[in-house]
Parts: C-alpha cells; structure tokens; sequence
C-alpha cells in the first residue's frame, strides 16, 4: 500500500518477471513506489504507450528526477545509480 | 402480495448508516488504463464520493446499475462501483459500458470491504463466494456518511433519483 505520494510509480503486468527484477530492486532499497497494473494485451496500454512511446512493461515514472523510462534492465540500472550506494543524487525522502 | 416470482428477503443485517463515520479501506481502483491501489481517504481529499456495491461484473444487474449511474448530475461527486470482480473483470464493464475518464471501479474479490460495511451476503449456490447486498452510500470529505441504502431484498437496486438528489445536496 503507497504510504502517502510516492514518487516512483511502477507500471506492471501481474506476474511478469521482468516486473518482479524492477520491484525487488525497489525493495531491496527500500523505496516507496506506487504500482499502476496494466492488461496482458499490449493494444490495452495506451497509458504506457503515452508515457514512454512504447507498449512494454516495466516502465517507470521517477517524479523526483523527472526520468521516465522502459526495459527492465536500464530501470534497474537508473534505480541503482541513482538510489542506491554510492549513487550521486539522492532522493528527498 | 403476490409478484409473480420470488423475491428473495436478504434479513436484517447491523449496517452502517446515514450520520456515521465511513469505514476506511484501501482495494484495487480499476480505470479505463489501470488499477492502482487507492485509499477511500485518498478519493475523499479529492471531493465527496457516491459508493455503489452491485454484484460482480458480467451479473445482469451490474450491467443496470452501470446503464443507469452515467448521464445523471452528480455535482461534486465522484461516482465509484465495488464489487468482488476482479480488476480485469472490470476493465472490460468500464469498456462494454464506456465509462472510461468519469467511472472507476473498486476490485475486492476478498468482500472485506463489505463485511467492514456490513452488507456482506453468502450467494446461494454458488459456494464459498460472497459479495456485498446492493448498497449505495453519498460520502462527504469528512468522512460522514449523508445517504445510505442497504437492499433488504434480492434482486434490488438503489432508488437513482433519491440517490441523485443526495448526491447534488453534499
């Protein structure tokens, strides 16, 4: 349950594991996120299309920074670089 | 009184009512793109809320209750559905129905929701599957319920125009 206003918002297809790699970095980190769950079909994801001009999930929204992105491994990579240790920009709360 | 065909009387149930605090709850909001989880509080610092328990989506009087709730004036309220189908269910009422951008849906498969209102009913005959008694509530920011109706009987459906009215009147 999003405690207040996350600003991390997760779009995710139930039961993707490419999904579940981008929620247990966020865990791991402990990071508050809000997930939006979208329909197996890809014609049904026009709220994604929108937000980064492609259909796949995961796709995140980062408020914070302003970063909108797709593909698992580069949201793992951005969460990491920029959340994680070491990282240069820390979030605000 | 002779109707013609049963209706079936659902008891006396200890409800909430007109003048109490709305249960908080947080379940699965279905929209035309997403669902998301959502606290009724949440909704409530947006504006009053009209709360509407039916039957589960793809139930003949689901489909009524969603041909009746839209092109009626609800002022500043948001008109929200719950029911115990699941939020894929939901998405495909909200596009059968069209009531995408204005409507969203609670998911509640659970009935917790329902059981915290205390309209929870077993459906004969189908074992194991509880839902909520059709119900509608006017919620205002405060959390104060102004209107509540709770089927006593079965098949039932709220009163529109009362419900309307009270709606415009939060």
């Amino acid at each position: 349950m999003p405690s207040s206003n996350p600003s991390i918002t997760l779009y995710r297809l139930q039961a993707c594991p490419f999904c579940e790699r981008v929620v247990r970095t966020l865990d791991d980190l402990g990071l508050d996120y809000r997930s939006r769950f979208v329909e197996p079909m890809h014609s049904d994801r026009n709220v994604v299309k929108r937000l980064t001009g492609k259909r796949t999930v995961p796709a995140i929204v980062d408020e914070n920074t302003g970063v909108t992105m797709s593909e698992s491994a580069a949201i793992v990579e951005y969460i990491q670089s920029t959340y994680g240790d070491g990282a240069q920009a820390g979030g605000d709360d | 009184m002779d109707l013609g065909f049963d209706v079936v009387d659902l008891g006396s149930t200890d409800h909430v009512e007109a003048g109490d605090t709305v249960p908080e709850f947080t379940r699965p909001l279905v929209t035309d793109e997403y669902w998301e989880d959502v606290a009724l509080s949440e909704l409530l610092e947006e504006g009053p809320v009209v709360l509407v328990f039916h039957p589960m989506a793809g139930s003949f009087p689901a489909t009524y209750v969603w041909k009746e709730l839209p092109g009626r004036e609800w002022g500043d309220c948001q008109v929200v559905g719950c029911s115990i189908a699941t939020p894929y269910a939901h998405k495909r009422l909200i596009e059968e129905r069209d009531l995408g951008g204005e409507y969203r849906l609670y998911s509640d498969p659970g009935n917790g929701v329902a059981e915290q209102f205390g309209i929870a009913h077993d459906l004969d005959g189908m074992e194991g599957v509880a839902e909520p008694r059709p119900a509608a509530f006017v919620v205002d920011t405060d959390r104060t319920i102004e209107y509540a109706w709770v089927a006593g009987e079965w098949p039932a459906f709220p009163d529109y125009d009362e419900l309307e009215a009270a709606a415009r009147d939060v």
